[in-house]
């Protein structure tokens, strides 16, 4: 065991302060230490993406990040899309419907990452850019149709 | 036997004609229920689960693929803070039992290894300790002493004399051998006017869910029991044998399911990693959690699939006929048999594909090396044999310079012969596949494609179109598993599914299912969807929960696209039951005939006057609370428990000549793809892709369409991408996702799909198996698609992975 650093982060809009081992990953950070458990880490070292969350808006690998480079920051994991029992997103719903998700372990990461890319891209259903978006994502399940067609119907929304 | 003297199959059969008509709820692209959880991230996977008090494992994985351990000193680690316990090869020699094996003879394969490692990634030690990175820091500390000894990495060097032995007690490095022969092999081979040879080589590859093999151990020392929570094993099938790996009673094991993040055979008989939670637990007298990191996930996975070296010979006339097809198939197994050939029993359930052919020959030789186990990956030995047939079928195409889809069509079984009896023994139960075929040539534009490869061609592209057909076995019986021998020792017979079907006092339908909880298919749809037909109730309605084996009925769960024909079959019993119970109390409440009542928007009413009602929360209440109210021989409650067994199958004849029904509900599916090919960069791009499939009558048209597009899309991955690369010394040179590549979703295409429906005449409403039907027909698809394209170069594809340098060097060398 390491000696610990303090660390002021906000997640999903609420401000945390944590006294942290240098090498805790924000993965780790997420899921053990606030009891986030929506972010999964699948490959651990920053190839598949399951892991993704929104830092500052945009997708970055949380089990490639310590929890301390993320001082001061903005942290959204998927438990920020949808109230506990409230209803499901625009998004969250669009993947239900187009059965965009079989076992579910990508999903959050597929959500926020297509999250970040209708927020900078808006209107753009083009299938080429939508994979684009998603590529850093891995899912083994669903091999991406229903998931591309779930974003692309959000996408076109006016 | 005939089929028609099985009675089960017969009284499936008339069930199923009287309820196609009118469907209410089968068929439709229903929400999933389980989605909205997931959607989440409220999935509650086994990492995700903490229990009191509860300590973390690591292992030590060997760097040696072979080698004799010497010494190991853990004194470092045990000091380490933080440190509960370490754990070595001593410690299971004292305590456990080997691991379980369905193969014969002594291969004994030990949770940790106790004398020697005999493939790299093999666990020598464990870590328990209060958290993840501690056991890990420790694992760094351990010191162990190896004597390396020559590995063995190829199969047939394997089988020679003097080659180092995997396994000394048994003395030979093969460790299966026999050929079936059935029919007139030899006879069809002279006789006919002319033949195909090919080499094939299927590389091993495995189905890398997203979420490793995880499981929690738990032991209470005052009743002895052991609870492992585990992302599957299909525990009512199997948690007996794990419970016999522990020394402890099955009755003593308590297994609690966990949602998994994906399995594609990975997770089916998952034995390591449960029983390393619950032997760690027993140790360290609290509960253990052990998830596979990913390296230990690709290195010492309990699953990994076929490793096939095909001699392979089709023989056929000059009209395109064909007649016998003659295998010779060395499997490299890798150091463990523990799961049995049952992979290459799979695939002689439909070794002759969807064509007609008489005489086939099947030898087998299952060779051990130093290298991972072996076990189930989607398709299970049926996708490896289906890409082989569809490959001698092209190279027979070429033989004759017939078009590809002529020679296909030409030999197809008809619908007249169904039920068809393949050489093996097994059957076909019902189809129609030139109406797939005609279907999948209209989808995919097939005559517009090959006048645009042939457009292309003359510019100097290398556009290619490939075509594949392929049948999809579902519901296995257990019998591939022993058939391969004369006298086998175990003989199972039975693949049942249970089902519990509750209403509560408040008139809610809660069904318990009794196998693996959910690992990407959709067991709670699928459940939801049948009792709303059979109760017209919103299937959103429906509470589906999962039994332990301590408290379970007869299961199997998921695998050989099994699980939604026979979980069906269930639920169907069950509610048939209660039904039978609710129009008894309806009819003494309503003083009507039962047969004047009808199941009707939540409710049962009567017929022709659905004002006269009663809802399901009325006769819930009555049923459980107002006895006096009931006819006088209705006992209260309203529950019933249904197990189902497979409903067709049949024992192998004693001499093997015919090894019965044992994969009869069969699919059938045609993919035709278009690809275009960069010879510069060897890179692939997708023009087109058509597929059509018929799993017989259509639970849920989106997930069907799900499973086959994942399905597919994991084909292309083991056809472009996906080996497992060694080096000289046995040591896994792509043990991550950098160097392992699946296929992201700038790599695949997206696909065209339409169905045609053949209900089966002998399964619940018709269904036949749908999950592993993509997997079978990509490999074939794409290896003929890039030998079209690269045809000015003369190239045959005979060996997979297809990958850009091998498509390069190809282009680069002609």
């Amino acid at each position: 065991m390491t000696a610990t650093l303090p660390l002021r982060v906000e997640v999903n809009g609420r401000s945390y302060e944590h006294d942290v081992e240098p090498r805790r990953t924000l993965a780790d950070f997420l899921r053990e230490d606030l009891g986030l458990k929506g972010t999964h880490v699948s490959c651990e070292h920053g190839f598949c993406g399951n892991c993704n969350v929104l830092l500052d808006g945009e997708a970055v690998r949380s089990c490639l990040m310590f929890a301390i480079q993320a001082q001061g920051r903005s942290v959204e994991t998927v438990e920020s899309l949808t109230s506990p029992g409230g209803e499901l997103s625009e998004l969250q719903q669009a993947f239900t419907e187009h059965h965009a998700l079989q076992c579910g372990f990508c999903t959050p990461a597929m959500l926020l990452t297509a999250k970040e890319f209708l927020r900078d891209n808006a209107g753009e259903t083009d299938e080429r850019a939508i994979r684009e978006a998603i590529s850093g994502v891995i899912c083994r399940c669903t091999g991406y149709q229903q998931i591309v067609e779930a974003i692309q119907s959000v996408a076109a929304r006016p | 036997m005939t089929i028609e003297q099985l009675p089960a199959a017969a009284r499936i059969a008339s069930d199923t004609a009287l309820k196609e008509a009118g469907r209410r709820w089968l068929g439709k692209s229903v929400n999933r229920v389980e989605d909205p959880r997931f959607l989440r991230g409220e999935g509650r996977y086994i990492d995700d689960i903490s229990l009191p008090g509860m300590a973390h494992a690591a292992i030590v994985r060997s760097p040696h693929a072979h080698a004799r351990i010497v010494r190991i000193d853990t004194s470092k680690a045990e000091a380490l803070p933080g440190v509960v316990k370490v754990v070595t090869g001593a410690d299971v020699k004292a305590h456990a039992a080997p691991l379980p094996s369905f193969g014969a003879g002594p291969i004994i394969q030990d949770l940790i290894a106790i004398e020697k490692v005999r493939h790299y990634g093999e666990a020598v030690a464990a870590v328990i300790a209060e958290d993840r990175y501690v056991a890990e820091d420790a694992c760094d500390l351990i010191e162990v002493e190896y004597e390396p000894l020559p590995v063995v990495l190829d199969p047939f060097e394997a089988q020679a004399e003097g080659a180092p032995l995997v396994h000394e007690l048994l003395g030979t490095n093969v460790a299966y051998e026999r050929t079936f022969t059935f029919g007139e092999v030899d006879e069809a081979f002279a006789e006919a006017s002319r033949k195909v040879q090919a080499k094939l080589r299927w590389p091993r590859s495995t189905g890398m869910p997203m979420d490793t093999n995880g499981a929690i151990g738990e032991y209470d020392p005052g009743t002895g029991v052991v609870t492992i929570y585990a992302n599957s094993m299909n525990f009512t099938y199997f948690h007996w044998l794990i419970a016999a790996s522990l020394k402890i009673p099955a009755s003593k094991l308590k297994v609690i399911p966990v949602a998994a993040g994906g399995s594609f055979g990975s997770k089916f008989f998952m034995h390591k990693v449960p029983t390393f939670a619950g032997f760690l637990a027993m140790l360290a007298g609290r509960p253990v959690k052990y998830v596979e990191d990913r390296i230990t996930h690709i290195v010492n996975n309990d699953h990994c699939g076929s490793d096939r070296w095909y001699d392979a010979e089709l023989a056929f006339e000059e009209d395109g006929t064909f007649r016998a097809l003659r295998i010779d198939c060395v499997d490299d197994y890798g150091a463990y048999l523990q799961f049995g050939t049952g992979t290459h029993g799979n695939g002689l359930s439909q070794i002759v594909g969807p064509y007609q052919m008489k005489h086939v020959q099947y030898s087998l030789h299952a060779v051990l090396t130093n290298k991972n186990q072996q076990g189930a990956y989607r398709g299970f030995g049926a996708e490896v044999s289906n890409w082989m047939l569809e490959r001698l079928v092209d190279m027979a195409a070429r033989d004759l310079g017939m078009d590809r889809v002529e020679i296909r069509r030409r030999n197809l079984i008809t619908p007249d012969q169904f039920p068809y009896r393949t050489p093996t023994g097994n059957i076909y139960d019902s189809g129609n596949y030139q109406g797939v075929l005609e279907k999948v040539l209209e989808v995919a534009d097939y005559e517009h494609w090959v006048a645009e490869r042939d457009k292309a061609r003359a510019e100097g592209r290398h556009v290619g179109i490939g075509v594949a057909a392929s049948n999809e076995r579902s519901v296995f019986s257990s019998t591939e598993f022993w058939f391969w021998f004369d006298k086998p020792e175990f003989t199972p017979t039975a693949s049942p599914e249970s089902a519990s079907l509750q209403i509560d006092p408040t008139g809610q339908i809660v069904v318990t299912l009794h196998s693996q909880c959910l690992w990407g298919n959709s067991p709670e749809t699928v459940v939801s969807q049948v009792v709303a037909e059979e109760f017209d109730v919103d299937p959103s309605s429906v509470v589906v929960t999962y039994a332990d084996s301590q408290h379970a009925l007869p299961g199997t769960g998921p695998g050989g696209s099994r699980f939604t024909v026979m979980v069906s079959g269930a639920v169907a019993g069950a509610a048939g039951e209660v039904k039978e119970k609710i129009k008894r109390i309806a009819s003494h409440k309503l003083e009507v005939s039962g047969d004047d009542l009808e199941f009707r928007d939540g409710g049962v009413s009567v017929i022709g006057s659905p004002e006269r009602k009663l809802s399901l929360a009325e006769i819930g209440l009555a049923a459980y609370m107002f006895r006096l109210d009931l006819p006088a021989d209705v006992d209260s409650g309203l529950a019933a428990q249904s197990t189902y067994d497979h409903p067709l199958t049949t024992v192998p004849s004693d001499d093997r000549s015919d090894l019965g029904i044992f994969y009869p509900f069969v699919g059938h599916a045609w993919h035709i793809g278009v690809v275009e090919v960069d010879v510069e960069t060897g890179k692939l791009s997708f023009l087109h892709y058509a597929a059509v499939h018929d799993a017989g009558t259509i639970v849920n048209p989106k997930t069907l369409d799900g499973q086959i597009i994942g399905g597919t899309i994991q084909g292309l991955g083991t056809a472009l991408y996906e080996e497992y690369l060694y080096d000289d010394k046995g040591r896994v040179r792509n043990e991550n996702f950098e160097y392992y590549h699946l296929p992201s979703a700038m790599d695949v295409p997206t696909m065209t799909i339409a169905h045609q429906e053949t209900p089966s005449p002998y399964t619940p409403y018709g269904i036949k198996g749908a999950g592993e039907g993509g997997r079978m027909l990509t490999p074939a698809v794409l290896s003929a698609a890039i030998e079209d394209a690269l045809e000015p170069y003369g190239v045959r594809v005979t060996s997979l992975p297809i990958t850009a340098e091998q498509i390069v060097e190809w282009a680069s060398s002609r």
